[in-house]
């Protein structure tokens, strides 16, 4: 068990600094110069030369890898271009906005996609499931940009029931709560400011269904995938020859065996729905790693695409590997070498 | 189909009988089907579908602007006047075929990386299959993006972002299926006889392949269709007057609350081919792949 958790934790390193390379190289191409657009637009030659050393794009390759690479482990990621701060504390306070804005919406794809494909399970072939299968395609294949806009015309502009810019009301923008975590909600709790829980709930549901939409058609397929899949076992055949009800065999042993798969498409979905806030945040008026993203992303800021890439692959990698060890620890048939 | 069926030629009833219980039990193929005949024949008579070709390129008029939806103009004008019907219609043209373009190269290359990673085995295999894993370490989207930022923003630009972070998962599968098929006995067998390494690749071994990676690309062209869109709505794809959808949500963006129509048409016709292609692929999978047919 530690020698996999080692040997595992060795090759996620390795992966990672794979992607940092790769996104070197990338960066490394971009037309433009970095230095020129650090200085700003009425920057003498001197004072873009000196960006240039200040920024280290005047050494060698390697050693500008090797020393991002150093920086990695000591907290120095970087400073961003554009907003001339280290990239570190962008993504600090930007990430966990988006944080927040993934979780609730995973936690509304999980309440919907989890009964949607228990009910296709059990009506399988009939009438309820195939509604429930062109759901789960419709929610697979919305393009989420769209349907955060479509969101704001039906619930903002015509129905006037959920506000559409920022994390939450204005007024409490002027009277500025202690940013404990940069997570509207849980500031809001820590503060004990309950009008402004309120308000940033209300701004939480249209950017997260937008969200949700995706990750809700993935688990919905998922969980009845798994359950047919599993209730074709033999076992499970046996526990009905045996006379056990349809509802004890369902409940008690086939969704056991079900939630892995399911468990595995949740920390894949993670990772997609964290890139996913690229498209819906700057929608919505959200400063989190969304419109950090998109907005390095216009810059050509590549000391914050870095980060932000460094950022996403590590929680990919790490999400798929704590799935892995939940697995193990919770299916005994589940050996990890 | 049973096999009798199959056997005698049956006679125009029947053969409406067989197509119809046919399409009973693959309901998927048949609306996926049908869905993506409909994006292919607007996409092969877009200029006879819509009333208003000039509409598709950097036409303007400036006396229409903002229309909304009538007998003259079905999904109404844009900001410049233009027909947005007439672009849906041509969007057609845009993304599904950066779809089949992406999917064509990245599944080329992916394939031929798979196949020479799991038939060699040993340092190519490992060379091949981790720089693989780093592709895949990172979701496809945020990949693309990154290459899309540093390439000027056109539609081959999109081609060529979305593929270079698409080819891995190609590569993936096809090198699962070389490796357990290099393994059987009557490759085994063949390496005996004699034959060559590549006529044993490309007879023995490719054409194992070649299901699991079919039923893949279709299943993919909904999420390039997508990837796509999502490039040129932030701006990095295509450029108007290019009519597609994603850029077209883009520049509706700024008047859709006032004008609703400018976003909802060129967003539904993404959401109408995305789905089209996902259903296929779906159908596909549950046909040809009876091993994971039985679970969806």
């Amino acid at each position: 068990m530690t020698r996999y958790l080692v040997r595992r934790v060795g090759l996620s390193a390795l992966v990672v600094a794979g992607v940092v390379l790769l996104t070197f190289l990338i960066a490394r191409v971009v037309p433009g110069d970095p230095a020129t657009s650090w200085a700003g637009p009425h920057a003498t030659p001197a004072e873009i030369a000196q960006a240039r050393h200040h920024l280290g794009l005047d050494r060698p390759f390697v050693d500008q890898i090797a020393t991002y690479f150093r920086g990695i482990f000591v907290g120095d990621w970087g400073t961003s271009i554009h907003t001339h701060r280290p990239v570190l504390s962008d993504l600090a306070s930007a990430v966990p906005t988006s944080l927040e804005l993934v979780i609730a919406a995973l936690l509304i794809a999980l309440a919907v996609g989890v009964p949607l494909g228990l009910a296709a399970a059990r009506h399988r072939g009939r009438p309820a499931d195939h509604a429930i299968r062109g759901f789960a395609v419709v929610g697979v294949s919305m393009p989420i940009f769209w349907l955060a806009l479509i969101l704001q015309l039906v619930f903002f502009n015509y129905l006037h029931l959920l506000p559409v810019a920022g994390e939450y009301g204005l007024r409490f923008q002027e009277n500025p709560v202690h940013a404990y975590t940069h997570a509207a909600v849980l500031d809001a709790i820590l503060n004990g400011n309950w009008a402004m829980l309120w308000s940033a709930l209300t701004h939480l549901v249209l950017p997260a269904c937008a969200i949700a939409a995706y990750p809700a058609g993935v688990i919905a397929r998922m969980v009845r995938a798994s359950v047919l899949d599993v209730s074709g076992e033999t076992h499970i055949q046996m526990l009905r020859a045996f006379g056990f009800g349809e509802r004890t065999i369902f409940n008690r042993f086939a969704m056991r065996l079900a939630w892995n798969p399911v468990a595995q498409v949740v920390a894949l979905v993670f990772a997609y729905s964290l890139v996913n806030t690229f498209l819906v945040e700057s929608i919505f008026d959200w400063s989190g790693l969304g419109s950090y993203a998109s907005d390095s992303i216009i810059s050509l800021d590549t000391p914050a695409i870095v980060g932000i890439t460094l950022f996403v692959a590590i929680v990919y990698v790490f999400a798929n590997l704590a799935v892995d060890l939940v697995q193990a620890a919770l299916d005994p048939r589940i050996r990890l070498r | 189909m049973s096999a009798v069926e199959a056997i005698g030629a049956p006679g125009p009833r029947g053969l409406a009988r067989s197509l119809f219980s046919w399409a009973g039990a693959n309901p998927l193929l048949v609306v996926g089907g049908s869905m993506v005949l409909v994006v292919g024949v607007v996409a092969v008579f877009a200029p006879l579908i819509a009333p208003y070709p000039a509409d598709a390129g950097s036409a303007t008029h400036p006396l229409e602007i903002f229309k909304p939806p009538s007998a003259a103009h079905l999904f109404g004008t844009d900001q410049v006047g233009r027909d947005i019907f007439s672009r849906v219609a041509y969007g057609t043209r845009v993304s599904p075929l950066i779809a089949l373009a992406v999917v064509a190269i990245a599944s080329v290359v992916g394939v031929t990386l798979g196949l020479v990673a799991g038939f060699a085995g040993g340092i190519v295999d490992e060379a091949i299959m981790r720089v693989t894993d780093v592709f895949l370490a990172v979701p496809a989207l945020l990949l693309a993006l990154a290459f899309a930022a540093v390439l000027p923003p056109s539609t081959s630009s999109t081609i060529l972002a979305i593929t270079i972070s698409w080819w891995p998962w190609y590569a993936r599968l096809a090198r699962g299926e070389a490796a357990s098929v290099s393994r059987r006995r009557y490759v085994e067998n063949g390496r005996v006889l004699g034959l060559t390494r590549r006529r044993l690749l490309l007879r023995h071994v490719f054409p194992n392949a070649t299901t699991p990676v079919l039923i893949q690309a279709s299943l993919d062209f909904g999420g390039v269709i997508l990837t796509a869109a999502a490039l040129s709505f932030l701006g990095l794809g295509a450029q108007d007057p290019t009519p597609e959808w994603g850029l077209m949500v883009n520049e509706g963006r700024s008047f859709f609350q006032t004008y609703w129509w400018v976003v909802t048409f060129p967003g539904l016709a993404i959401l109408f081919s995305a789905a089209a292609f996902n259903l296929l692929g779906d159908g596909l999978r549950d046909r040809l792949d009876p091993r994971r047919a039985v679970a969806r």
